[in-house]
């Protein structure tokens, strides 16, 4: 399990759960490295700010992790963490990496805005 | 003057071994103080996938050791701030003033500037499309993505001939591109290097550009002696060289030397009065965590005595 302060994905099946019970997902999969702490670190500061998101992470190493690494997203990435953006059950975003604050609230404020909840809205 | 909104004793920019450690010194010693950090707390540390050379720890994490030091100083009432972005620096009075994100100000009557480095880009065309798509920082995060592939390598550094051997464990070939006729690392990384036959060299080059559609497939390199551009196709180029300061925004407010790295006196007092610097950020040979450990407390015991000296001046003008 990573340790972080985030949701941890397990399983396939709690992925699942957790895109069924939520409208706005964001799940970073990746491990405990250099280019996924920062990424991690931004989550658990943004949840208090987007409380319309599901902010989760999930281990790339585990296998079920399959239903991240496998996604047609994410053909081309080869940089950990692997972070997708989910609405109603659907990617609307991913991206490989190390992301910066501006550049996953962009994405959050683009996708993810319900123009209810947030300050940033 | 009355109470301020947001005063602290001492702030402390930037929120890696050096101003924590800072941090740690100043919030025992009973001054208020505060961190205002741009990035993730522990700054270069959490680069590091395994520290052996600390005192205290056969064996620690960057990210665990940075988190230790990060809840040591809050333990002793250090406020932390990070994720920020640090808009104005206004250090021409004797109370110093920062503002983050155009909104929040901030200020106090001593400073610390630890705000570290990053790891150096090239700048070239196409180098920020394909990170994370073929182009990568971190040899122990991205090595495996690369399992028999060809790779490129660029550094002459220790950390570049470090890593390009290590990643042969994965790629089935690694070239070297480095800039100069020689290498800066030391004598047994190059042996090393040179002795491994998966990897090759290619010198006096540079990359002037990444090419590819949804994921890096080749470079343009440059002979700096020849002039001549030739395009070699590849499957990732993993980046080392070396780091520079993050002192951009101090530009005019503090001096810095050519390096941009910002000059301190034994002190590690600036050229401003009650303005410290400590870390990466200042002129240094050993670049380590304990050398800004090391740093951070010089600084933190300065700016303690200088605070105290002032707030005892002042003791009408001072603010609880």
């Amino acid at each position: 399990m990573l340790k972080t302060n985030l949701t941890h994905v397990l399983s396939e099946k709690e992925h699942s759960e957790l895109l069924n019970n939520n409208e706005s997902v964001m799940i970073c999969c990746g491990r405990m490295g250099p280019m996924c702490i920062p990424v991690y670190d931004t989550m658990e500061e943004l949840e208090n700010e987007y409380k319309q998101v599901k902010f989760a992470d999930m281990e790339f190493d585990s296998p079920d992790a399959k239903v991240i690494r496998n996604l047609p997203e994410c053909r081309s990435f080869a940089g950990l963490p692997f972070t997708i953006y989910y609405k109603n059950g659907k990617v609307v975003e991913a991206t490989s990496s190390i992301q910066s604050k501006e550049q996953i609230t962009e994405i959050l404020k683009k996708h993810l805005s319900n123009g209810k909840n947030g300050k940033s809205f | 003057m009355g109470k301020m909104e947001n005063h602290f004793d001492v702030i402390i920019i930037g929120g890696g071994p050096a101003g924590l450690t800072a941090g740690i010194y100043l919030s025992r010693a009973k001054l208020s103080t505060l961190i205002l950090n741009e990035g993730t707390i522990g700054g270069q540390m959490i680069l590091t996938h395994e520290i052996a050379n600390y005192p205290g720890f056969e064996s620690i994490s960057g990210y665990e050791l940075a988190r230790n030091i990060k809840s040591q100083a809050q333990k002793f009432g250090c406020k932390i701030r990070s994720n920020i972005k640090i808009t104005s620096l206004d250090f021409t009075q004797e109370i110093k003033k920062v503002i983050i994100n155009d909104e929040e100000v901030f200020t106090s009557y001593a400073v610390i500037i630890a705000m570290g480095g990053r790891s150096r880009t090239i700048g070239a065309p196409g180098e920020d499309k394909f990170k994370g798509k073929g182009i990568s920082y971190c040899a122990t995060c991205d090595g495996d993505f690369f399992q028999d592939k060809e790779i490129i390598v660029v550094g002459g550094g220790n950390s570049a001939l470090e890593e390009a051997v290590s990643l042969t464990k994965y790629a089935s070939k690694v070239t070297i591109v480095h800039q100069f006729d020689h290498f800066q690392a030391l004598g047994h990384y190059v042996e090393e290097a040179k002795n491994n036959s998966k990897i090759s060299f290619i010198m006096e080059s540079e990359i002037i550009e990444f090419i590819g559609t949804e994921k890096l497939s080749s470079v343009k390199i440059q002979n700096q002696r020849t002039g001549e551009i030739s395009e070699m196709s590849i499957d990732g180029v993993f980046i080392f060289i070396g780091y520079v300061p993050n002192t951009e925004s101090l530009e005019g407010i503090v001096d810095l030397n050519k390096w941009k790295e910002i000059i301190v006196d034994k002190n590690l007092m600036t050229n401003v009065t009650g303005v410290y610097a400590a870390g990466d950020c200042i002129p240094k040979k050993f670049r380590q965590i304990t050398t800004a450990v090391s740093d951070g407390t010089i600084a933190a015991l300065n700016a303690a005595e200088f605070i105290n000296n002032f707030k005892k001046q002042n003791e009408n003008f001072v603010t609880s």
